[in-house]
């Protein structure tokens, strides 16, 4: 048995890394994927605030300390996932990392994707908070698709 | 989201919130993995395949009993001790969620930089 309290992901992209640095820092582009209004660029160590652009979850606030932006190798930020209920203060929950890593391939870029730090987490209010919004992201993340399909 | 719900959340998180601190432990996890089986066993039988003492054990024990991951049942003088599986369900079911979510917003993410 084992107990794992971090999600990685790993997936191959066929674009340059230059590329897929651009979408994953550009707080523009990073908002048209992510679908999230971004006030401002992503600054080290600097609060990311915004707030989700889908209709029916404009209260729902994006919030993100940008950590580190190694240009084309790294790029992290610590985050309070799925803080959709404005009654409860998530501030005071440790947060999740998210690290999203790049390596040149032959044909693209690799990302490697982590989120960890779950154990720190009420898991019951983690449970729930995804509970009550999953209809709304799910939805939400076809829309992108779709909206990224046209844009490209 | 109602007021109502959000309470019954609190009482639970009270009840059973750090799963995933008690189980980062590898003692910890060698005795959820011979609990989960659905049998309860004793303190001196839960020792007996580890190097580790009976009072060290039992400290583990109560670690997972504080999670809520196992509960303790007295039987005459001695304690034993059954796995309850709703703690780690629910954490994996959440986490496979993340995982899930994370998997749609990646191939948004690919979309967007293949297109």
């Amino acid at each position: 048995m084992k107990m794992n309290d971090r999600i990685e992901k790993k997936i191959e992209l066929k674009a340059p890394v230059s590329r897929v640095w651009r979408a994953l820092t550009d707080y523009r582009e990073f908002g048209q994927w992510f679908r999230v209004k971004l006030d401002g660029p992503f600054v080290p160590g600097q609060v990311s605030r915004g707030h989700i652009t889908y209709p029916g979850y404009e209260h729902v606030k994006w919030e993100a300390v940008v950590q580190s932006m190694e240009p084309e190798r790294l790029f992290s930020f610590t985050w309070h996932p799925y803080s959709v209920d404005p009654k409860i203060d998530y501030s005071k929950e440790t947060p999740t990392l998210v690290e999203f890593r790049l390596e040149k391939t032959t044909s693209g870029t690799l990302l490697l994707l982590s989120e960890s730090g779950f154990d720190k987490i009420p898991s019951d209010r983690r449970l729930e908070a995804f509970r009550r919004n999953d209809g709304g992201w799910t939805e939400q993340m076809k829309n992108i698709e779709n909206h990224v399909a046209k844009t490209s | 989201m109602s007021r109502k719900r959000h309470s019954s959340t609190a009482e639970k998180r009270n009840t059973r919130a750090p799963v995933f601190a008690a189980l980062g432990d590898e003692t910890r996890l060698s005795l959820v993995a011979r609990l989960c089986a659905g049998q309860p066993y004793s303190i001196a039988e839960l020792t007996e395949g580890h190097k580790l003492t009976r009072q060290a054990i039992t400290k583990h024990l109560r670690v997972l009993e504080r999670a809520g991951i196992v509960h303790s049942i007295r039987r005459g003088r001695e304690s034993r001790f059954e796995f309850v599986p709703e703690p780690i369900e629910a954490i994996k079911e959440y986490l496979d969620l993340v995982s899930e979510q994370w998997d749609q917003t990646l191939i948004r993410l690919k979309s967007f930089v293949e297109g």
